[in-house]
């Protein structure tokens, strides 16, 4: 009767230290969790509610913010170029470095200083590239439109002309994709062969197998790449802002370089209406959290869970 | 019969493929080619048209140049420094919680690490303001406070990948010193840490890169042009009417080298950790 009763004080006393001592090991995220996250989520939450212009106390004003944004012609223009860079940017991307990945896979010589190559890009700092692409991008002394003319095409004036800027950023974009690369070719290479030889036996030719075996098995590693892209690229910031501020403004010519997170950032600390930005970071998160969901909701029906490995 | 058939298998299996890969491959070089070539040409030679490739005459002062034209020491050092301080905190914190995550059973660890993994999602315009007034209230704004002390705490991705690593050590190695009444501090410093260096090698060489890169920490944070980083500094380039791009190039080269080399110098380590830890 004792005995079990000390036991049971003492199997309490061991767990309420392994809390206590679980908790210090992961303090070093917590403490920075409460202050950096925790707190400012909820501060920016109460922030949208408010006029607050850093300097006098924040005033409350309710759901204004949010409704001043539906009427807010800036607001649509940003949240447009982002979806364009979304649409027109991250699914070519994927499918380039999912090409690269697959010719990578096919056991070439030299595998390794191609995989380099592509790597290679991701290393440069956003600022150091994006200024070296607004030189290449130059209309007229620029490498992209030297190269474009010979084989007999007139590169269009990149940063200038409105309709190009956008393509000038995803242009740009093809050259960051090594990082996508390198993940598809370790995803290519967890595919179990013996699926591939199962296919060639009941005469499967190469384009057969890559519909209905390699795209399959790598979905999982597709759908990943599309939700970061799409939480990345709705926070697409430094290139663009080099990219207009190289054309002398805030969001580049006829604002067709205004992001959603360079419009915030502008609302923020150059208007310093640090309430409506807070509304705007709200939005982003509840379009960012929308689009995700869709996607993940849609994935049942197109990313397949191999039920071995 | 055979023979045309090989052929056509060596063409479609080798010599297609080789190609793309040495078309996109040279592609890919091409900027840096350009980055290097404009970066020694006299502004006479970046301004002709026809484009000439190769700079009539090479001109080295470019670089030294653009070490004037910007406080460019200056902007290094402080780059430095902050990577420096990016990767000691990171490589304390970092493996810390995530040791907590992994090796501890605790009630309440998985709903924390949940949270955790789903703080990753937030945009960080989220919190950027509100870091922003809380700093400004410190009166820590252009001061270098602001960036330290946010990458003094562990980074969801860096103990992700910690915990991963933790994971696979086989649980033989601590039980025995377990049962010798260690310390969990003991067990991960004398018995884990030392089996994690590749790990840790990727968190402190991720940590360095993240912090050389770093642009929008630095652009809300440091004001002051003595305080500048190199991403800041170099942005003061194009802020000039007249674009000098040699010397821009030249700057851009010097902001890149460094990283570059230093990502082949621990590209050993640096794979092995990776490999192991799952990522490649």
């Amino acid at each position: 009767m004792a005995q079990s009763f000390s036991n049971r004080t003492g199997i309490r006393r061991r767990r309420r230290k392994a809390i206590a001592v679980g908790l210090l090991f992961t303090a070093p995220w917590t403490v920075g969790f409460l202050l950096f996250k925790a707190y400012p989520i909820i501060m920016s939450f109460y922030y949208s509610l408010t006029e607050y212009n850093l300097f006098s106390s924040p005033e409350w004003v309710g759901l204004d913010n949010y409704i001043q944004l539906f009427a807010d012609e800036k607001f649509y223009k940003s949240l447009y170029n982002t979806i364009y860079l979304v649409v027109f940017g991250l699914l070519p991307h994927l499918a380039f470095a999912l090409a690269m990945a697959l010719l990578l896979n096919m056991n070439v010589k030299g595998q390794s200083l191609y995989r380099t190559i592509y790597f290679l890009p991701t290393l440069v700092p956003a600022v150091a590239a994006s200024l070296l692409w607004l030189w290449l991008l130059n209309a007229k002394y620029g490498l992209v439109n030297d190269l474009l003319s010979m084989i007999g095409i007139v590169g269009p004036n990149w940063l200038v002309d409105p309709d190009w800027t956008k393509p000038a950023i995803i242009l740009m974009g093809f050259w960051g994709t090594g990082t996508t690369t390198v993940m598809y070719v370790a995803a290519l290479q967890d595919v179990p062969r013996s699926l591939y030889e199962a296919a060639e036996i009941d005469g499967a030719g190469s384009w057969r197998k890559f519909w209905s075996i390699t795209l399959p098995s790598i979905s999982p590693v597709t759908l990943f790449l599309i939700i970061i892209g799409l939480i990345g690229t709705f926070q697409f910031f430094t290139e663009g802002l080099i990219f207009a501020e190289a054309a002398q403004s805030v969001g580049g010519p006829e604002n067709s370089l205004l992001f959603y997170a360079i419009y915030l950032y502008q609302v923020a600390f150059s208007f310093l209406k640090m309430g409506y930005a807070s509304a705007m970071a709200w939005m982003l998160f509840l379009v960012v959290m929308a689009l995700t969901l869709i996607v993940y909701k849609t994935s049942a029906r197109w990313v397949y869970y191999g039920g071995e490995k | 019969m055979a023979k045309p058939r090989s052929a056509m298998f060596t063409v479609r299996t080798v010599i297609l493929p080789h190609a793309g890969l040495a078309l996109a491959g040279l592609l890919f070089l091409l900027p840096f080619v350009w980055l290097v070539l404009t970066s020694l040409k006299t502004v006479d030679d970046i301004f002709r048209f026809p484009i000439v490739w190769w700079p009539e005459t090479i001109r080295w002062s470019n670089y030294t140049d653009a070490l004037k034209a910007i406080p460019f020491m200056r902007y290094t050092a402080n780059t430095a420094m902050l990577c420096v301080l990016a990767v000691i905190g990171q490589v304390v914190s970092s493996p810390l919680a995530a040791y907590g995550f992994s090796r501890l059973q605790f009630k309440g660890r998985d709903t924390l690490f949940f949270i955790m993994m789903g703080s990753m999602m937030l945009p960080y315009q989220v919190t950027m303001v509100p870091v922003y007034v809380l700093f400004n209230k410190m009166n820590l704004v252009d001061s270098y406070w602001p960036i330290i002390l946010q990458n003094l705490f562990a980074i969801p991705f860096y103990v992700f990948l910690m915990r991963q690593f933790f994971l696979s050590i086989p649980y033989e190695l601590t039980e025995a010193a377990k049962i010798d009444g260690a310390s969990e501090l003991r067990i991960y410093w004398q018995v884990i840490v030392p089996l994690a260096m590749p790990a840790i090698y990727s968190v402190a060489l991720f940590a360095f890169l993240n912090e050389w890169k770093d642009f929008l920490g630095p652009l809300l944070y440091l004001n002051d042009p003595e305080l500048w980083t190199l991403s800041i500094g170099l942005r003061a380039f194009i802020g000039e009417n007249k674009v000098d791009w040699g010397l821009l190039m030249a700057a851009a080269t010097m902001f890149t080298v460094p990283i570059v080399a230093l990502y082949f110098f621990v590209q050993k380590k640096f794979i092995q950790g990776i490999s192991l830890t799952g990522f490649k």
